[in-house]
């Protein structure tokens, strides 16, 4: 079985978990699901940290990957941070 | 550096991420195991994160770490900054950045592996996937937000052929992403990525401002393949994952929040529903032109101060009135009174999904007193009291009642089974479908018109002082 044939293996499968578990989040914490969703999707930031640090990337191939890395880390940073503003306002009656 | 994980360990720490990010959205389930999963989330970037900087492939630090302390303090920044009510825009802007990323670690991956001379076929069919999806999702999300901030006017965007040119730039692309991966021609690389930027935006002008909760949810969807896109050109199965997660997540919303409106997700993105139309004539005289009746703030205190039940309905207008912390004081003064205060929200309710349950829980409302409209809506029949703040359309009975209506068939909350409903309204103007609300002229429904904010204080000063 070829690389790519086992990677679209493992993205169906995932499609499937992706499914089954985003149905459980109960619709009050969508907004947060969509801002939690969104900081782990800036795990193209490893993407970008193989493209920028290859000791032979060129300068622009470097300059892309400085941009993608800039970008993605506001992503996980900002992402995960607001979410976390967001959750901790959801409270219980007292 | 000494330290480097051999690619056994790396992809062993990537599993483990992978199994944190799936915990992460499971912790979504409640909002008592949310937070613990939001610090899943955290722990699995940061060991995806290390795991890579440990690798043997990335030799070089300088630039990511610029780049890197950059990006963090940005994102702080704003994630610090942000009012509850921009959330919308904040998460716009924040999916055009993946969209970016990935058409740009597209390119860069592309440049690395010429100059290496390892291209073949198959990667450069991935990496114009990853390029395409990318670019559709940064312009898209530079769109949503332009629409959002009110830089560009929220009314749909049309034209003749509107249609026909989409599908012409999609096939050309296409046809670019095939002759590239064929020749590898940087010609066909550029001009396919222009394509995909323009269709990104003019897939998106056609969309009305109140579709908006579906377009975030779209553009979630598209981040995640972006990113799925991008481990398959890497060959990094955990970026697989974690696309596929957050790109059945995204659809799965789009999907909610479509049959929340009773469209099928091509009727939103090719129906340019919704107007932005301003109203002009004074709200009261239209109003009784109309035959509706308008009350004041003391005769809504005075039917609230002493029901069994008064249920509130938030929309859009709270949100922009700002007018949750008002709402959260006029709450604690009825219950102080006995009064069964509950929050009742539909789907689509605000700019995106779960829009309004955040604002509430902004103002510190207990999550608890706030309800889906399944639940709240067999409550409404023994409410004494439905107060509707800046919601319409999904209110209007004539989503049940007139076949014709351009909502017919959505699910509505069913407010005006209350005994008395009192409408917050700025003007007469209809709400985004430009539908006209049956319930404005029912018997039990008077309008009280004025800013919500200004209204919802003018009630609260009303309960402190007035009444028993």
């Amino acid at each position: 079985m070829s690389e790519s044939i086992l990677a679209l293996y493992i993205f169906v499968l995932a499609c499937f978990i992706g499914y089954y578990v985003v149905w459980g989040v109960t619709p009050s914490l969508h907004t947060p699901l969509v801002a939690l969703t969104n900081a782990i999707s800036g795990i193209v930031l490893v993407g970008a940290l193989l493209v920028t640090g290859l000791d032979e990337a060129g300068f622009l191939a470097s300059g892309m990957g400085f941009l993608a890395v800039l970008l993605a880390s506001i992503n996980v940073f900002g992402g995960f941070l607001v979410t976390h503003r967001m959750l901790s306002m959801f409270k219980k009656k007292k | 550096m000494e330290l480097t994980l051999n690619p056994t360990h790396q992809a062993l720490a990537y599993l483990v991420s992978a199994v944190l990010f799936i915990f992460a959205l499971k912790g979504l389930t409640h909002p008592s195991t949310a937070r613990r999963g939001n610090l899943f989330g955290m722990l699995g970037m940061g060991i995806a994160i290390g795991a890579t900087l440990l690798g043997a492939e990335v030799q070089d630090y300088w630039l990511i770490a610029v780049a890197g302390i950059i990006g963090a303090v940005v994102g702080i920044v704003i994630a610090l900054r942000i009012q509850m009510t921009a959330m919308p825009q904040l998460v716009a802007a924040l999916h055009s950045f993946v969209g970016m990323a990935a058409v740009l670690v597209a390119i860069g991956t592309f440049i690395n592996r010429q100059q290496a001379g390892t291209l073949d076929a198959v990667l450069m069919g991935e990496l114009s996937a990853g390029i395409v999806i990318g670019a559709i999702t940064f312009t898209g999300s530079v769109i949503a937000f332009a629409k959002l901030q009110g830089i560009m006017s929220g009314a749909p965007i049309k034209f003749a052929g509107q249609h026909a040119l989409n599908a012409l730039i999609g096939v050309l692309t296409v046809a670019l992403a095939v002759y590239f991966a064929m020749t590898g021609s940087v010609w066909a690389l550029v001009l396919m990525t222009l394509l995909a930027f323009v269709l990104g935006g003019t897939l998106i002008i056609p969309i009305g401002g109140a579709d908006m909760p579906v377009i975030i949810s779209m553009l979630n969807s598209y981040s995640g393949w972006a990113a799925a896109a991008t481990g398959f050109t890497l060959h990094n199965n955990l970026l697989i994952i974690v696309g596929a997660l957050v790109g059945f997540s995204g659809a799965i919303l789009s999907y909610i929040m479509c049959r929340a409106m009773n469209r099928s997700i091509l009727n939103v993105v090719f129906g340019g529903f919704g107007t932005d139309a301003g109203g002009g004539d004074s709200a009261g005289a239209v109003a009784a032109e109309k035959g509706v009746k308008s009350a004041s703030v003391e005769d809504a205190v005075y039917w609230m101060e002493d029901a069994g039940k008064v249920i509130i309905v938030p929309g859009y207008g709270m949100a922009v009135a700002q007018a949750q912390h008002a709402l959260k004081e006029m709450m604690e003064l009825l219950q102080a009174r006995g009064v069964e205060v509950k929050f009742a929200i539909h789907p689509v309710a605000g700019r995106m999904p779960g829009h309004m349950n955040v604002l509430l829980a902004e103002a510190d409302i207990p999550y608890d007193q706030v309800l889906e409209m399944d639940e709240i809506n067999p409550e409404f029949q023994t409410a004494d009291v439905a107060l509707v703040v800046g919601a319409n359309d999904v209110v209007n009975p004539a989503a049940k009642e007139d076949t014709a209506s351009p909502i017919y068939g959505m699910p509505i909350l069913e407010a005006g089974k209350a005994r008395q409903v009192y409408f917050l309204k700025r003007s007469m103007r209809p709400g985004y479908s430009g539908v006209d609300n049956l319930l404005f002229y029912q018997d039990n429904t008077s309008l009280i018109f004025g800013d919500a904010k200004d209204t919802i204080e003018g009630m609260v000063s009303a309960l402190k002082g007035g009444g028993h």
